[in-house]
């Protein structure tokens, strides 16, 4: 920065703690909410992987008909294990927990969150519920069959060990409710001066949406769950219908929360294309004031369309319609957005580096996730595919397409920033093309299945599908391996890699503005902010600054 | 970095954020409480005869007894905070070990309700509560998660209030900084509001 920077620290929050311990202790004690999020990276890292592990297990089962790898009642263990881990443990915290974490601070121009120890808890609880989930494996019982759903009455008669998984979801929810007030206290409280709301980087509008969402949704489903771990321990009658429960009240309580908890895992994937393509497009985003809204308006209409994952379950054609047609009112601020980015792009001048690129991956992924969604929110159309492998590859599009897409552009848009070190340019442009061969290999084909009649979570099949079930399977080779590939050039660039400059991509938002790594206090002076948030005239004065 | 001069972090102080927080929290707490509201709305529309039968099983001379218990006591809490306001260290002291006093009491009688219930056999899974219908089934079970869930809540607000008893003895909540306690009794009201409506749902309703 300036001359007299000479006066004021310049280590990296690497070499500065928040506690008096060194080594190991001064990051698991620590309240830093940069030192938090790369925690977080660490530990979602590995149960994303976990679950990666599942996924291929189950995927080789399924490479000829009958008993290939396992007995039945594993591969019911194995399905479910891989939804809970990718679910609860990875795409809902993914995003907000670890980048939110990092860079809603930097971009807000604050020096942490509102409650940086509330962080920690936060983070505590995640691992803490991690755990539970994963010791319902390791316990005599056998583990959890019921599906990620945790359907009643199956949920409560089954004998495998589902109270822990179950307990595990409900810690976890405590710890995403956390993260969501310190969030929203956090935008709330302590933005730079001059960051007036419609100033704030669309990443930080996209997670304050999040944010509310989390603390809205996330209670409805801690009591149901809690409710079936009170059922299933002392045989209170609330909804086994052998008491006089309601099974499909169990599904309503359950689908309020986990619908919404669809745009927890999507919308900060929005906003982090929100980010990338103006930095790499050099020109301002195309409809600020609409895409910020129009994150509000899916966090709003989101809570109001659960009931189109039980079309089939049993409800009168009054509600059935009128949840298909609000289903159909989500298409419209989500169209906003994407309209938006493509017109962001129209005259740019476009800088096509690996995050971008991950961003058109992003892009062709969700589109085809999202309108495969509308097949799905007709009445008509969902009688036909309902709970087939066309409900699979449509979320595994918008989920892993949206959202796991979108974990790795962050994590190589933020990469330099977050360590300071730059990663091998090649070999990560070649990994997005082999992960788009690999994910469309293994999901598209699904897509087929399921409109030829495939059932979801099936152990077996018939004959006709075998040449799919190959296809599908050799591409989760692929994806998987290229998944190592990645984590394995990031993790050597880590050590090995050259420095990064502070401003790599010429971002203008305030993350850019202070050094890579960042100091322990973030900026020597809290920035006053008069620009807009991608005013790129101001890309100029920064170089002028370095 | 074991070295003092590197700890150049700041703790950061802001009332008004962490009441924010606070406000949050009880928010979520009452969709929680929200969600079983929801279930026992369902079931009463199900079953409103059955309810009605059970209801009248409960005991209203305690669950008034309890209610006026809890309501002086979220006026206990609000004039000790009062005190610590007006600088009367001494009053907020008492006021407080007042409002930990009647939470202790209110659980003593919810004892002697629950116990009175278990000796006529009516509790979950117990055969005469099995040979009923199921709309009184359902009234048990609901009666029995949601008052429980409110009495966990009591307890955890005992807890909470007995360290900012603590905290005010030591000094650390002052009159110039008493957010903590604030706070804690903001829950504490949370506490009684909530039941202040399962109140009228499980013993008035006949």
């Amino acid at each position: 920065m300036s001359d007299n920077s000479s006066t004021v620290s310049t280590k990296s929050f690497y070499q500065q703690s928040t506690n008096k311990y060194s080594g190991i202790l001064s990051w698991l004690l620590t309240v830093d909410h940069k030192r938090i999020g790369l925690m977080y990276l660490v530990t979602i890292g590995f149960f994303f992987l976990v679950g990666v592990t599942f996924g291929v297990l189950i995927r080789l089962e399924l490479i000829s008909p009958g008993p290939t790898l396992m007995d039945a009642q594993t591969y019911n263990s194995f399905f479910t294990l891989h939804g809970v881990i990718m679910i609860f443990l990875f795409i809902i915290p993914g995003l907000p927990a670890i980048f939110g974490n990092f860079f809603l601070p930097l971009q807000i121009g604050a020096r942490d969150v509102a409650f940086p120890r509330l962080n920690l808890l936060s983070y505590y609880l995640y691992v803490t519920g991690a755990i539970l989930a994963l010791l319902a494996v390791l316990l005599p019982g056998g583990a959890i069959d019921t599906g990620w759903t945790f359907y009643i009455p199956y949920s409560v008669r089954s004998s495998t060990n589902i109270s822990l998984p179950l307990l595990a979801a409900f810690v976890l929810g405590f710890s995403s409710i956390l993260t969501g007030l310190n969030f929203i206290t956090t935008v709330h409280r302590l933005r730079a001066p001059g960051m007036t709301f419609f100033k704030m980087p669309l990443f930080v509008w996209s997670t304050y949406a999040t944010a509310w969402i989390q603390i809205i949704a996330t209670p409805i489903v801690g009591i149901t769950i809690l409710l079936v771990i009170i059922e299933r321990f002392f045989g209170v009658g609330i909804f086994d219908p052998a008491l006089g429960g309601d099974p499909i009240l169990f599904q309503h309580l359950f689908w309020i929360y986990s619908h919404p908890a669809v745009y927890i895992m999507i919308l900060p994937a929005m906003g982090v294309v929100s980010e990338i393509i103006p930095t790499f497009a050099r020109r301002t985003i195309f409809g600020y004031k609409a895409i910020a809204m129009s994150s509000l308006a899916i966090a709003f209409v989101g809570y109001l369309v659960w009931a189109h994952h039980m079309f089939t379950s049993g409800m009168s054609d009054e509600a059935r319609w009128i949840f298909s047609l609000l289903t159909f009112l989500v298409a419209l601020p989500s169209g906003v957005k994407i309209f938006n980015w493509i017109a962001t792009m129209y005259k740019g001048s476009i800088d096509p580096k690996a995050p971008f690129l991950w961003v058109m991956n992003f892009i062709f992924l969700f589109s085809i996730g999202g309108l495969t969604g509308l097949v799905l929110g007709s009445l008509a159309t969902d009688i036909h595919v309902h709970d087939t492998y066309f409900v699979v590859a449509h979320f595994h599009f918008v989920m892993f397409g949206g959202t796991g897409t979108i974990f790795f552009a962050a994590l190589h848009y933020w990469f330099p920033k977050m360590f300071g070190r730059m990663y091998n340019a090649k070999l990560a442009n070649v990994s997005i093309v082999f992960f788009f061969v690999g994910f469309m290999m293994l999901y598209f084909p699904k897509f087929i299945m399921g409109y030829m009649g495939m059932p979801r979570r099936y152990y077996d099949y018939l004959p006709q599908f075998e040449p799919l079930q190959q296809i599908s399977t050799v591409g989760s080779w692929i994806l998987a391996s290229t998944i190592l590939f990645i984590f394995s050039y990031l993790i050597y660039a880590l050590f090995k890699g050259p420095k990064a400059s502070s401003n790599p991509w010429g971002g203008v938002t305030l993350e850019w503005h202070i050094s890579s790594p960042p100091t322990l206090e973030n900026f020597h002076e809290i920035p006053t902010i008069t620009h807009e948030p991608y005013d790129f005239s101001q890309l100029k004065e920064m170089q002028h600054d370095a | 970095m074991t070295h003092s001069e590197n700890a150049v972090y700041h703790v950061h102080r802001d009332d008004v954020g962490a009441k924010m927080g606070m406000w949050l929290f009880l928010f979520t707490e009452v969709l929680l409480f929200g969600g079983m509201f929801l279930i026992y709305a369902v079931y009463r529309y199900q079953f409103p005869d059955q309810f009605r039968v059970a209801a009248m099983e409960l005991n209203t001379g305690i669950g008034t007894l309890n209610t006026v218990i809890l309501l002086t006591s979220s006026l206990t809490v609000a004039l000790s905070i009062a005190a610590m306001q007006k600088k009367n260290k001494f009053l907020s002291i008492l006021l407080l070990s007042i409002t930990i006093l009647f939470a202790l009491m209110f659980m003593v009688n919810k004892y002697f309700e629950w116990s009175a219930k278990f000796s006529h056999g009516i509790y979950p899974g117990s055969e005469e509560l099995l040979n009923r219908p199921d709309g009184q089934i359902l009234f048990y079970g609901l009666y029995y998660v949601m008052t429980g869930l409110h009495g966990l809540h009591v307890i955890i607000g005992v807890i909470i209030l007995i360290f900012m008893l603590v905290f005010i003895i030591r000094n650390k909540i002052t009159f110039n900084n008493y957010v903590k306690l604030e706070n804690s009794g903001l829950y504490w009201h949370l506490v009684d509001l909530i039941w202040i409506f399962l109140f009228p749902l499980f013993y008035l309703i006949q």
